[in-house]
């Protein structure tokens, strides 16, 4: 198996790791706020799109890149409605 | 600056990473909550805004289009969306996370068989991603329909659904091995046709009072579907901020699963509450005709405005009948006459976590007043009045004193220990899960009958004329 592929599960799985320590003991009040908040990270696959879909339109690639700009689309309406969503919500906790 | 650009980008998607980690933490606690969420959106802008310095992007016109519409489509999502609507939101969100990681391990997989050759990691991690992806995606979509009354929140299911469900997985077994052996598209899209229907069939069994624990779920293959996109194009970014997502919803349904007393396995292969169980089967079984008191409105205010603690038990009931803000008004009006007013969440009441505690923050209850289960259930035997709104299975003593009940050692806020209990509730009919309640037939019990919000707002008029 190539490097990389190992240096990327090595980074995968410290990640993993550390994110279970980040989140515990959420309180039960930021559970919605904490799911809608990391479901909005989880649109960080839009700078995977914007690769995809880099290159010029070609004969070839059409394909390609017209799935990017779907998945570019999708992505960042996760990111935007996700991050603003959760805004509103905590916008609303108060003492 | 051939080599000062690539990283350049490397470096600041390290710093987006940080971002995203110290965002997370901060969402954690409630004071810090907002500017954590601030923080990792800046995290968000930043790996967006230097993604398009990298060398391979040039499409720019159509790339920046994309970007505002998806945008554009999420901001006003986001400013119409009822409180109330939260849960479908949350999963409708959830599946296009999934759609367009799926989409990214896809096209990926295009490029390189354009290019002549797939290297066997690449075409390992194109089918992860494409699986969990649509998993995601599907899943999503039918726990959304669920949620929007679009179908029967009931478990849905094919006569040998386990079946199926196996044999389809042996055939997106049977296909990966061929796309090792010679990678094809037609191969790879239909893989990916069975990972979505293997993430209709995963949810279409799962009835709503399960949500809670499928909408965490999702959350987590959300972010492990970018996980694997990261994989597939080799982008570290992408691997570390899904770990970190999928991590966070993995503990999320764990205490689900814990508020339910079930391990995911049940949750999800069970079809809990389908009436395979024998719905009302214990109650028939005590071949006794059961009586239950009945209050009205004006017995019930009375109970509530001479008590000196009264604590509300919110359930699915109450949003469903959007009644949190006439149930804040009563606290309201009991506050005035000095009754000390708190609210007990159980961590599965509602349809995702924290359900109830969005509600009735848009009520502008303070969530000082909320307390979680194990900090109100040792003060229900000094409470005067319980008020349940519209919970049934999460209030039921069964779970603690029947061992036959199927809710048998789900841990439940002990209601049946205040002085009183008032359960406001359309009928008599059993929740979710087809069990009779106990709890309704007790002495210390009044039943309440109506629409959670047309009967806690007549609580509230009777409650001023006292």
């Amino acid at each position: 198996m190539s490097e990389t592929l190992i240096a990327a599960l090595f980074v995968f799985v410290l990640a993993s790791f550390a994110g279970f320590e980040v989140i515990t003991k959420v309180p039960p009040t930021l559970h919605t706020p904490l799911m809608s908040g990391a479901n909005a990270i989880s649109g960080i696959a839009v700078i995977g799109a914007m690769v995809v879909a880099g290159p010029n339109l070609t004969h070839d690639n059409n394909f390609i890149v017209i799935m990017g700009l779907i998945a570019i689309t999708l992505a960042m309406v996760n990111v935007v409605g996700g991050f603003m969503v959760t805004d509103r919500m905590l916008q609303m906790f108060k003492k | 600056m051939e080599t000062f650009l690539p990283s350049a980008i490397q470096l600041s998607y390290i710093v987006a990473t940080g971002l995203f980690f110290l965002g997370l933490k901060k969402l954690g606690s409630p004071a810090t909550a907002r500017s954590g969420n601030i923080w990792a959106s800046v995290g968000m802008v930043i790996a967006v805004v230097v993604t398009l310095l990298d060398r391979g992007v040039v499409n720019y016109p159509m790339i920046l289009g994309a970007i505002s519409l998806g945008s554009a489509i999420g901001f006003v999502a986001a400013k119409k969306v009822a409180m109330t609507e939260m849960p479908q939101m949350v999963g409708l969100l959830n599946g296009l996370g999934g759609a367009a990681s799926a989409l990214v391990a896809i096209s990926e997989f295009y490029r390189l068989l354009l290019e002549g050759s797939v290297p066997i990691p690449a075409t390992i991690t194109a089918i992860l991603g494409s699986l969990i992806g649509g998993i995601t995606f599907s899943g999503s979509f039918v726990a959304f329909a669920k949620l929007q009354g679009l179908i029967s929140g009931k478990p849905m299911s094919l006569p040998g659904q386990k079946i199926i469900n196996v044999l389809l997985f042996a055939l997106f077994i049977a296909g990966s091995v061929m796309l090792l052996i010679s990678p094809a598209s037609s191969t790879f899209l239909v893989i990916t046709g069975i990972s979505l229907i293997l993430g209709l069939f995963l949810v279409l069994p799962i009835g709503g009072g399960d949500m809670p624990v499928v909408i965490s779920l999702l959350n987590s293959l959300s972010g492990l579907a970018a996980s694997a996109a990261g994989f597939v194009v080799m982008n570290n970014m992408l691997i570390v901020a899904g770990a970190l997502v999928g991590a966070s919803g993995l503990i999320l349904t764990e205490i689900m699963c814990k508020g339910m007393n079930r391990t995911l396995t049940n949750v999800l292969f069970s079809a809990f509450g389908g009436g395979a169980t024998g719905s009302g089967g214990s109650a028939a079984g005590d071949g006794v005709e059961k009586s239950y008191r009945q209050v009205d409105a004006e017995t019930g205010a009375m109970m509530l405005g001479y008590a000196r603690s009264v604590v509300v038990v919110p359930g699915y009931g109450m949003a469903v009948a959007q009644a949190q803000h006439s149930v804040r008004e009563l606290a309201d009006q009991l506050a005035t006459r000095g009754v000390e007013v708190k609210y007990a969440i159980h961590p599965v009441a509602g349809r995702m976590p924290g359900h109830m505690n969005v509600l009735l923050a848009e009520a502008n209850v303070p969530y000082s007043q909320l307390y979680d289960m194990d900090d109100i259930n040792g003060e229900f035997d000094r409470t005067d009045v319980a008020l349940v709104i519209g919970a049934n299975d999460v209030v039921n003593p069964d779970a603690k004193e029947d061992a036959d009940s199927p809710i048998y050692g789900m841990p439940i806020l002990e209601v049946d220990k205040a002085k009183n209990t008032i359960v406001i509730k359309r009928s008599m009919k059993p929740g979710y899960a087809g069990i009779d309640n106990q709890l309704f037939y007790r002495d210390k019990t009044a039943m309440y009958f109506g629409n959670a919000k047309e009967a806690v707002a007549d609580l509230v008029s009777e409650v001023k004329q006292l």
